[in-house]
Formats: C-alpha cells, structure tokens, sequence
C-alpha cells in the first residue's frame, strides 16, 4: 500500500421517544403506511413544530455518553431541499450550533486501542419513506417523518476499514447502553455514510473524498471501504485523478457504483428555524440528564476485570452488549459463580442465540433460571453434561432447573456403592482393557469412562467415575 | 342603519333582548354579502349552510353568555378552517377543500360562538398591499371602487366597512392589517408577535406574521383580541402570558398621556392630507390632558429593505412545501419528478408570489447570506433597540398609518418598488414585534379615509387601546359609512 487511508463516519441515529420530535404521532416502527401521522408530519399549510423536551434530552444523553461538551445556547436550522419524502421542502436540523461536540470514543483493532474524535452530534427530523413502483410512480409513507434523529459525525481519525468497523461496534454498544435507541440497522434506526480518501503517506492534504451511502450492515461498511480504499489506489497509481462523488456499495457485487458526481458543495440556503425559539440548556439540566447515564461499557468492562476478575476478553465479550451485561450481572446477584455465568452465557446461551437469530429477551432462559441451574452443577446434583440437557429444556421452555432435573430423572449418580456395582460390570466385560490400561495407554480409561457414562445415560458422577475405576481396575 | 351597523356590545343586548334572533343577524350577513359583493369581492367562499345551522342551534341553546355569541364574522383566506376551502388567494391553493384542522384563533372564535360566514379575499399568500394580487378577484374599496382596498387583508377591510360582518380577521406582516384598516376606513390592529397563536395560519414569513381583529369600533377591536389571545401549546413563540381585560382599558382617559411623534412619519413622502389629519388628532390628544413631542426612529430608513429581505427568505422556505405532492394543485404535465416540482410551482403561484420566492432564495444563498439575510437581522435589532429607547420615556407612538390614502386601482400594481416603499410606515412594527393599531382619522379630499396609527409597547395593548378609543370617543369619523346603495 502506498497510501494512507482517511476515513470519516456519518452516522444517522434515530431515537425511540414516544412521540415525534414536532408532533403527538406516536414513534414507532413497522406501522401500516401513513397510519402515524399528524398535519403536522405532513407539513400541512399553518402547522407549526413544537419540539418535543424528550428528544432534547435524549439527544443530551447520547451526546454525553460519546464524551461530547453540551452546548448552553443552541438552536435549529431550516436546510432547505426539495423531495416528496420531505414534506416541508426543508429538515429542521441544527446547522452552526450543534447539541454536542467535540467527543471521542475509544476502539480497538488487532488488541491496539486508538481514539476517535467525534466533531458533532446534532438532532434534526427524519424523513419519510419513498417505495418506487412498478409503473414510474411512487409511493411516499410519511410514519417515519418527524422521528427524532441525531446526526454523529466522527473526525477523519480513521484509518482502516476495520477501524471503521470497531467504530460502528463501539458508537452502537454506548447507545445501546444509554437506552435512547435500538440501533437496529435492519430497521434503520442506524444508518451509515461513509467518506473515504486517500494521500501519500506523509502528506497532510487529504485526498478528493467519496462517499458511500446504501451500507446496510457493519460488515458491508467494511467491506464498501475495502473496495474503495483498492478502487481509489488503483486510479491513482494508474496517474489518474479521484473525482469528489457519491457511491453506493451493491451487496451482489461487493463493489461500489457510481450514483453521482457532486460539483461544489449542494447549497441548502440554511437559515435559523423561526419557528423555535432557541434552546437554553442550563447546568441544572445538563446534570440532571448526566445523572440518568448509566455506567457505560469501558467501565463496566474495566469493573469486570478488577473486581469480578474475568479476563479483557470475556469483560470485553459480556459488556458488549447492555442486555448481556445486566443478564450476567443478574445471574450473579441470583448467586451464580461469576466464571460459570460467563462461561456459559459466551457459549452455549450465545451459541443458542446466533443459531436460532435471537437475542436474550427472546429467550425464556432468565438470570434466576441460569443461576440455579449454575448451583445445581456445583453442588454435584448434575454434571456440565446433564447440564446442557437442562439447558436446552430452560432455553426453550423455561421453568425451574430443579424441578427439570427432577422430572426427567437427570440427578447424578454420585453414591460409591451404585457406581461401584456399575464399574464391576464393565470392567468385567472389557478384560483388555484392563490390561491395555496396566501397560499404560490411557486411552484405555477414557474408553472405560465412557462406557460407564452410556451405561448410566450421563448422569454418573465423573469425578468419581475416574476414581473407582482406578480403584477397581489396580484391585484386579 | 343596517343591523350589522352596530356593534358587538349592542347586537349582544339584541340578542340577549329577543329583539332580534342569531339566525337573522347570519341572514342579514348574507342578504349584505348577496347585495353588495358582486362588486366588492371580499368573499372567496362562502361557509352559509353551517353559519345559518350554527345559529339556529345557538338561537335554542339558551345559553347567551359567550363573549362573541352570535356574531357573523369572516376570516382571512390565509388561516385554516377544518373542512372549509382554505386557498390564500392562489390557484395553487384552489382545490384545498379541507385543511384538516381548525386554526386556534378559529378555535376560539368557536368557542365563544362566533359564527364563521366565510373566507376573505386577500393579495396572494398575502404578499402585496393593494389586493390586487388575489388569484381570484381583486377586491374594490367599499368608499369608492375606482380604489384598492388596500392588502392584503383587504377582503377582511372591505367586508367590515361594507358592513357584510361585524367583524373579520386578518394577517399582518409588513402593515398587511393596519394598512386596508386605514384605506377602508375601519378599525385593525397588529397585536405583539407572540400574543395571538399563529397556529393555522398559512406561514408567510414566520418571525413576522400576527393575526389581528379589523371592526369598526375600537371597543369590538378590543373584545375579538380578548377572544383569540392568549399562549397556546401548538405554537413555541406564543407567548405564556395572561391576557388582560382589554375593554376594561377602555376609560376614555388619557390625561398625562406621553406620545412620541417620529419625524420621519410626518415627514417627506407623507401626504399633505394625512399629515394634517395626523396633526389634527394630536390636537385632540393635547386637548384631552396628554402631551406630544417628536422623536427620531433613526434607523426607519432601512426598514424596508430589512423587511423585504427577511420577510422574503423566510417566505422562500415557508411556501416551499407547495409542491404538488400532498396538497393543491399538481401540474398534469410534468415528466418526472423534479418537473412535477417546477411546472407545479410554476402554473400555482402568481408573479408576486414568485418574485418574493427568488428574492429570498438568492438572499439565503452561499455566499450572500451575510450581506443580505444576516445583516438584515442586524438592521432589525437596530430597529427594535429604536423603539425600546423611545419607550423608555413616551407611552405611545403616533403617526399615520400610510404616508397616502387608498390608490387608484391599477396604479401602483406594476412598480413593485414604489409599492414596496410605501411600507415604510407599518414595517418597522412587524420587525420590532410592538403592537399597532389603525383606527379612523379623517378623510383626504378625494373622499378616501385616512387612518391614524397608534403603537405601544410590548404587550401593552391595553394602552394601545385606551389611546385609541379615547379619540375615537371625542371624534365621528368611525361613524361614517361609505355609501354602496341597497338597504340600510
């Protein structure tokens, strides 16, 4: 590579208030077309926008968690375009005086970690939704017209497409964590556009920049800047020039397309929204939105390896999502052992979860059943084996890890006497193996064992099966 | 007299008496309207079957104590009527049968049992004075109808002064009330930006639009503005405030009154009628116990142009969203979607309309908006520190309302510029938000009614009102009524 990559993310994120930002529609996705909406989301003559206090606050929120100061004096900006799924024929946004700026976020690639800058967090209005039909005509369905949305733009800090994923991860986890969005990108309630350039190494003019819009997953982002990064060495290794252009990344072809070559900036005449008057947020505000942020995942992930002891890659897997984290942290306070809760929500509840496309509230496993179930592994009731049919029972139809055991007969058998009366037996019609075992192949125990174990359906003791066969197998 | 001649306060003990019925006050409403507005043209729709229901059921409800209770109004095109044709005067506007909602001044006229009877002609999207720009009809001045009535609320002048209603609404902006006030001899005011909801009014520019009463009293000036004042949740820059009790304001004294007289609104440009008529009602003042002097509003002379530049850009994005997709008129010969935008716009809006369009356009764009839009909003903080420094020691501000009277038809329509210029005396209220009213003064030589502009402070109506009525009180020229012919 003989260039340096320069890579800045624009992410749309739409926050879950209950009503619209300008208008008592409820917020919500998946409605019938054009079934939540007001005059107002239509931008019917005379209405007039009144902005919704949660939104602000919500927006506050988010702001604060990526580490950004809180302006006092801001206001909103008309930036004026016209397109059917706008129905002002201008966004309400915030142009010169942004809710939040200058914020970070800390990422990691490859075990190194590095600091991105945020330059902005703003809040404007969503638009409404185009469906282009079959016979030149289109269908406009204004339901997400007015959600509230904030608009987080980082600094041209990154420098690798797996960089920029690490990014997307990361921003996605704190608002996650803040609880003022989904970040659902299959429903669009985060969106991404990616600019990417290139510059010889050394050199502190950026590059002509493109910009990738229609990235419908974190993968597709990194795999669109993959493209491009080539795409743009290529053309200027060859002596040609990078023309300042929007791009979409085509899933089917994992190349990105020319949509159109942009000549100046696009002059969106903004001007102060009149309509509103200007927000003034006091410190008494500021601190008591501050007070609602919950602790956020480099400190809950740092609590986990100092206090609770886990390794930085399990604290790192637990608090990368809020969900799993509180899950974890509710198994505990259930009294499970810390390692087993860890161990078994980063594998079998996990592996349950990417199998079946679910995520935990959709399970019926809870942090009481989980936690029981830990405790009867420990006190010897059941082994890890017998454990997992317990599992598959919990994960599937919930209920009481105590009562599944007892119901399906699955209590270990750890008394001497029984498992000695089984071992006999065994030992008894694998005489070779006996005689492998005393010429030292190991093998031959951990044949025995499992011939004990299909013997006893799994529910012998394994510990003990080990010892008594050692036992009987030195008696003979 | 005919019975829509009297006003609010005497229909109310009419009505209250049995002497005459709701239902018959709507019907001589309507007789007016049939006999008079052929040639007036202050009617774009007419609302007769529900105002006549409306009455009937208001006539058996008993009930009498609403402020407005029966009481046969219109309102302004340009503010929205759940239901009811709402078209700015613009062939954009012209299939717009149901806005969907009711505006909050709409609201509560209802809810004081007003009764709506139609939709007032105006200048298109109410942008010009001489109401020659409706898309419809142009409307004619009730005292001579060779004249404007003045815009752009000059339906809802002219159908007060023809006496069609006893009340009407109208929108100001740049003068866009008190002026057809001051042409057709009647009473308007502009309240405090902030007083009255703007909540359905079709926005023209959105920091500077009111909506205010046009009567022929000020004492039913002061009872409408009662009605529709007053904070209201759907609009952020209504102001959260009480509304006094403007009738109780109406004493008829203003001994010790203090009033500022700017130089420059008696001065060059004024017409020589309208300025004695000016001088004459200060003379009335001085011999009711209250003193005058005169003052300078230094930075007056930039305020047209501050407005045009405001006023414009905030139209150019507020009348943005007609574009032929949701509402209105779309052009049935578009080939794509950017030419659906065009042609629609283009074949909707009127030559005015347009030009204000570009006007504000261009002075939004890269690169002018500091010259043009920005320092705009400078000159417009000027204007206003002009007038808190007179307040600091007068308690009103007089002067006439327009520097002529009513013009020619067909006079003016063409020179924008001049037209523009002749805002030079209403203005200055819109961009510093003060309250002004425009009640009666006198007739120039031509016959034509001169109109006598009163502005206090932020609101303080209720001097504005007390001001006005007290001269109204000592004067007849609010009892003179053009003569149209037909019944009276």
């Amino acid at each position: 590579m003989n260039f340096e990559t320069i890579i800045g993310l624009e992410v749309h994120v739409e926050l879950k208030t209950n009503s619209k930002i300008f208008s008592s529609s409820p917020n919500e996705f998946g409605a019938e077309p054009n079934t939540n909406i007001h005059p107002i989301d239509l931008g019917y003559p005379g209405t007039l926008p009144v902005m919704n206090e949660e939104a602000v606050n919500f927006a506050m929120k988010a702001a604060m968690a990526l580490n950004c100061e809180i302006a006092t004096d801001t206001k909103f900006d008309r930036k004026n375009y016209f397109y059917p799924d706008n129905p002002k024929a201008y966004q309400i946004s915030q142009y010169d005086k942004p809710i939040g700026e200058h914020g970070w976020i800390d990422i990691e690639v490859d075990g190194k970690k590095k600091r991105i800058g945020i330059t902005r967090l703003h809040l404007e209005e969503d638009a409404g939704k185009l469906t282009h039909g079959d016979y030149g005509h289109s269908l406009v369905d204004c339901n997400r017209q007015g959600t509230p949305l904030v608009e987080i733009v980082s600094e041209p800090d990154i420098r690798t497409p797996a960089e920029a994923y690490a990014y997307l991860e990361k921003l996605k986890t704190i608002i996650q964590y803040t609880g003022v969005s989904d970040c659902k990108m299959e429903e669009g309630s985060l969106r991404c556009d990616a600019n990417i350039s290139l510059r010889p190494y050394g050199q502190e003019k950026f590059g002509t920049k493109a910009e990738l819009k229609n990235l419908n997953s974190f993968a597709f982002v990194q795999k669109g800047l993959e493209f491009e990064e080539k795409r743009q060495e290529k053309v200027l290794l060859s002596g040609g020039v990078i023309q300042q252009e929007t791009r979409r990344y085509d899933e089917k072809t994992k190349e990105t397309i020319l949509m159109r070559i942009k000549e100046g900036a696009e002059d969106y005449r903004y001007f102060p929204e009149p309509d509103l008057v200007p927000l003034y947020i006091d410190d008494a505000w500021k601190e008591r939105i501050r007070a609602e942020i919950p602790e956020l995942p480099d400190a809950r992930r740092k609590r986990y390896v100092d206090e609770l002891e886990l390794s930085e890659y399990d604290a790192g897997i637990l608090t990368g999502s809020k969900e799993m984290a509180d899950f974890f942290e509710a198994a505990i306070a259930d009294g499970a052992d810390v390692k087993q809760a860890a161990n078994w929500l980063m594998g079998e509840v996990s592996g349950y979860m990417n199998k079946n496309q679910k995520e935990l509230h959709d399970l019926a496993l809870t942090p009481e059943s989980l936690a029981s179930m830990i405790k009867l592994i420990e006190d010897g009731t059941i082994s890890s084996k017998i454990a997992k049919k317990v599992f598959a029972e919990l994960v599937e139809n919930g209920g009481d890890p105590q009562q599944i055991v007892k119901d399906k007969g699955l209590v270990q058998i750890s008394d001497e006497g029984q498992l000695t009366e089984v071992i006999s037996g065994i030992l008894d019609q694998n005489e070779q193996s006996i005689v492998d075992y005393k010429a030292g192949k190991d093998r031959a125990l951990g044949f025995l064992v499992g011939q004990v174990m299909k013997a006893t359906k799994g529910q012998a003791n394994p510990p003990m099966v080990n010892k008594i066969l050692i036992q009987e197998m030195d008696k003979r | 007299m005919s019975l829509l001649d009297h006003s609010i306060k005497e229909l109310e003990a009419k009505l209250h008496n049995k002497e005459i019925t709701s239902e018959e006050l709507v019907k001589a409403s309507y007789e007016r309207i049939k006999e008079v507005d052929g040639d007036i043209q202050a009617f774009l729709t007419l609302n007769e079957e529900n105002a006549l229901e409306t009455a009937r059921e208001l006539d058996k409800s008993g009930d009498d104590s609403a402020k407005l209770f029966g009481i046969p109004c219109g309102i302004k095109d340009n503010i929205v009527t759940k239901g009811l044709r709402t078209t700015c005067a613009s062939q954009f506007l012209r299939n717009f049968e149901d806005p969907l909602y009711d505006a909050t001044v709409v609201e509560k006229l209802g809810s004081e049992k007003a009764i709506n009877v139609g939709k007032l002609n105006m200048d298109e999207f109410a942008m010009g004075s001489t109401n020659e720009n409706s898309s419809f009809a142009a409307v004619k001045n009730p005292w001579n109808k060779d004249y404007v009535p003045g815009g752009s609320s000059g339906g809802s002048a002219a159908a007060v002064a023809a006496g069609e209603v006893v009340f009407s609404l109208g929108t100001d902006t740049g003068g866009s009330i008190r002026q057809p006030a001051s042409f057709c001899g009647v009473v308007g005011i502009k309240p405090t930006y902030g007083l009255v909801s703007r909540y359905g009014l079709v926005a023209f520019a959105s920091s500077l639009d009111q909506i205010g009463p046009i009567t022929r009293t000020v004492e039913d000036n002061a009872r409408v503005l009662e009605v529709i004042a007053g904070h209201d949740k759907m609009d952020a820059t209504s102001a959260n405030l009480d509304v006094p009790a403007y009738t109780d304001a109406l004493t008829g004294d203003v001994k010790g009154l203090k009033i500022a007289v700017p130089k420059e609104y008696i001065g060059e440009g004024v017409d020589p009628d309208v300025k004695e008529a000016v001088l004459n009602a200060l003379k009335v003042y001085e011999s009711l116990g209250a003193t005058w002097e005169e003052v300078s509003l230094p930075h007056s002379q930039y305020a047209v142009a501050a407005y045009y530049l405001i006023s414009s850009s905030e139209a150019s994005a507020n009348l943005a969203r007609f574009d032929g997709v949701r509402y209105g008129v779309r052009s049935e010969n578009a080939e794509n979607m950017i030419d659906m935008f065009k042609k629609s716009r283009s074949e909707g809006f009127g030559e005015e309309v347009k030009r204000r369009i570009m006007l504000g356009t261009f002075a939004l764009s890269s690169g002018y908006y500091d010259a043009y839009y920005k320092k705009a909003q400078q000159v417009r903080t000027l204007i206003k520190q002009d007038f808190d420094k007179i307040f600091e020691e007068y308690d009103v501000i007089i002067g006439p309302t327009s520097p002529t009277t009513a013009y020619k038809v067909g006079e003016v329509i063409d020179d924008p510029m001049t037209m523009y210029a002749n805002d030079i005396l209403t203005v200055p209220m819109n961009l510093a938000g003060v309250p002004a009213i425009s009640v009666p003064c006198g007739f120039a030589s031509n016959g034509m009614p001169i109109g006598l502009q009163i502005i206090g402070k932020h609101f303080d109506e209720a001097a504005v009102y007390r001001t006005a009525h007290a001269f109204e009180q000592n004067t007849d020229h609010h009892t003179k009524r053009p003569d149209l012919g037909g019944a009276k």
